[in-house]
């Protein structure tokens, strides 16, 4: 079964249709790439799969479950996680607990055991500890998990979101424009990690991406959006030498 | 880990109320104590108690509060409330106190949940102007309140004792805007000083843990904290009332302190809140240690400068800037740490000398 499925999904904003019929089917494991001109309506359809818009119209199956119409808390417990293209991390909090924050519905204790620090409270903070530092390490971000988020140079600051979307224990990430702002050096491990997070966490993963080398590189499937609509799906080697796509960036 | 140094930083704050209450007991024991002194000692650990509480909304949660007097309205009046009524039932002054005050907090907390239904849907200067809103609305419905109990039960009215209709037993317990008469002083600098502990121990330890690390990424940043499946209402409502039931308590040691206790713009008015999110920001945001300091020195200083007559405000007002300025402007975090960079090595030059 697909991982995602994806039917004939639109919204629109006013007058300006931002999706319009996008479908696309994601098989468990693929690392996707959706790629398109600025404003063509990518991020949209992120939003869209994380239930920060409703769909006008349309289907979203992840795993073989609906999850048109749901609440992005709902969503992100059903199995999806993202990033942002803007980094959102919490600034004031430290790179631990920032992945601690992702562990928040994984590792419980009640707001009681915390107050007056009962016996759970000891053994839950203990093990999302563990987890969290385990996290941080693929990340090589261990050394500094006691900086403050904001204080991590912008490379870092990239990868400490990945890896709290993964904290939240997704069967789907999404990743917006990870490499944006990052330099060849940085780029290139960002290509590693991205591939070691797909192959050791069981993950499918769906990214932007303007950076063509990134996307020639690591990623399997590609679609192309323009103007909201499909044009054109397909093998990555595939679909970078399509015309149109090439058009579509370029100009005539 | 880090626990470490947290678990410190919250050792010294309670180490700061206990130096101060054996520092009290000090000048009590050797005569140092001013009758001006005395009286001020269960105010001082009230208001660091609703700085406290209030950081845990403005800091913490981030959201800008100015209805808390409000909340302290509604925890006094219920906590003295329950101290009249149960005046023949509890003949026990400690345990009925004890009792009001767990009432005061349950209901400011129960008011925090239904206030913050609506209004934490609103953000900035929005939910500002609607929680100063509230708070008036608090305490203008107090103001015109009648609650009298005779054999019969209670009775309820908004005109006047008249209306009450009660039998010639009858008590007036709630009367208008002349409020509740005759609490009994039971508030003492002890129990003001154990509530304090207790305000800064639930607060403290809700910071660190799951619940604040939720509570605090909503603040740094709701989209994200969405995205990570955190409730975002569940913890804005938890944080909110939480603060509202703290203030609850503040509220009933203020009616314990006096022996008549109504709602006048000065005590539950906006100057009120304003006064306290002065000690909030003026000891830092989010910084519970700061905002209790704040509010003890700007709470002595007038009451200390009460000998300087028509210049006492201006003092305080002065003090306020310079105040500020030493607490957030960067010329003065820096010279600040240059400072203590320097007190840093002449201490380093002095151990090595020594040895």
């Amino acid at each position: 079964m697909a991982m995602l499925e994806v039917k004939n999904l639109s919204i629109s904003f006013g007058g300006l249709k931002a999706v319009d019929d996008f479908s696309v089917t994601i098989e468990k494991g693929q690392l996707y790439g959706l790629i398109g001109p600025n404003g063509a309506g990518k991020t949209t359809v992120f939003n869209l799969l994380t239930g920060v818009y409703r769909p006008d119209t349309g289907s979203i199956f992840l795993d073989g479950q609906n999850i048109t119409g749901k609440k992005t808390i709902e969503i992100n417990q059903s199995g999806i996680a993202r990033t942002f293209q803007n980094i959102r991390l919490f600034k004031e909090l430290n790179v631990l607990d920032n992945v601690k924050a992702g562990l928040h519905n994984h590792y419980k204790y009640s707001t009681i055991e915390g107050i007056f620090r009962l016996p759970g409270y000891y053994k839950v903070e203990k093990q999302m500890d563990e987890r969290a530092l385990e996290l941080l390490k693929v990340f090589d971000l261990d050394g500094e998990w006691d900086y403050k988020a904001s204080n991590l140079p912008y490379g870092k600051q990239r990868k400490l979101e990945i890896a709290r979307a993964l904290a939240t224990g997704p069967k789907f990430l999404l990743l917006d424009e990870p490499a944006a702002g990052m330099n060849p050096n940085e780029t290139a491990e960002l290509m590693e990690t991205i591939r070691f997070v797909r192959d050791n966490f069981d993950m499918t993963i769906l990214l932007i991406e303007h950076d063509m080398k990134l996307v020639s590189g690591i990623c399997e499937k590609l679609t192309v959006l323009n103007f909201g609509q499909v044009l054109t799906q397909g093998e990555t080697s595939e679909v970078l030498n399509d015309k149109r796509v090439i058009t579509a960036y370029l100009g005539e | 880990m880090n626990k470490n140094k947290v678990r410190m930083q919250n050792g010294i704050t309670y180490g700061i109320v206990a130096g101060c209450w054996i520092l009290v007991q000090i000048m009590d024991k050797t005569g140092h104590m001013t009758s001006l002194l005395r009286g001020i000692l269960v105010p001082l650990c009230m208001y660091s108690i609703l700085a406290i509480s209030l950081n845990l909304t403005v800091g913490i949660l981030g959201e800008l509060s100015l209805g808390h007097a409000g909340f302290m309205c509604v925890g006094a009046f219920s906590g003295a409330f329950f101290t009249k009524c149960m005046e023949n039932v509890l003949p026990n002054l400690q345990l009925r106190f004890f009792l009001a005050i767990l009432i005061g907090a349950v209901v400011a907390g129960i008011c925090g949940i239904l206030i913050g239904i609506p209004v934490l849907r609103l953000k900035g200067d929005y939910l500002a102007i609607v929680t100063l809103a509230f708070g008036e609305i608090i305490k203008n419905l107090i103001n015109v309140m009648y609650i009298g109990l005779d054999k019969g039960g209670f009775h309820f009215s908004i005109k006047d004792t008249m209306s009450l209709g009660m039998d010639e037993t009858g008590v007036v317990i709630i009367k208008g805007a002349q409020g509740i008469t005759g609490t009994p002083k039971a508030s003492t600098f002890l129990i003001a000083t154990v509530l304090l502990l207790i305000t800064l121990f639930i607060v403290l330890n809700l910071i660190h843990s799951r619940t604040g690390r939720a509570i605090m990424s909503i603040r740094d940043n709701r989209i994200a904290a969405e995205s990570i499946g955190i409730n975002i209402t569940k913890y804005k409502l938890m944080a909110f009332s939480i603060s509202a039931a703290l203030a609850g308590v503040a509220g009933v040691l203020y009616a314990h302190n006096l022996s008549t206790l109504a709602a006048t713009p000065k005590n539950f008015g906006y100057n009120m809140s304003i006064m306290i999110l002065v000690f909030v920001v003026l000891g830092g945001l989010g910084n519970i240690r700061g905002s209790m300091i704040a509010a003890v020195v700007l709470t002595l200083l007038p009451e200390l400068l009460r000998g300087l007559n028509d210049y006492r405000m201006l003092i305080y007002a002065v003090v306020l800037i310079v105040m500020m300025l030493f607490n957030s402007s960067p010329k003065a975090i820096e010279m600040r740490s240059v400072l203590l960079e320097r007190f840093r090595k002449k201490k380093d030059t002095a151990a090595k000398e020594a040895s």
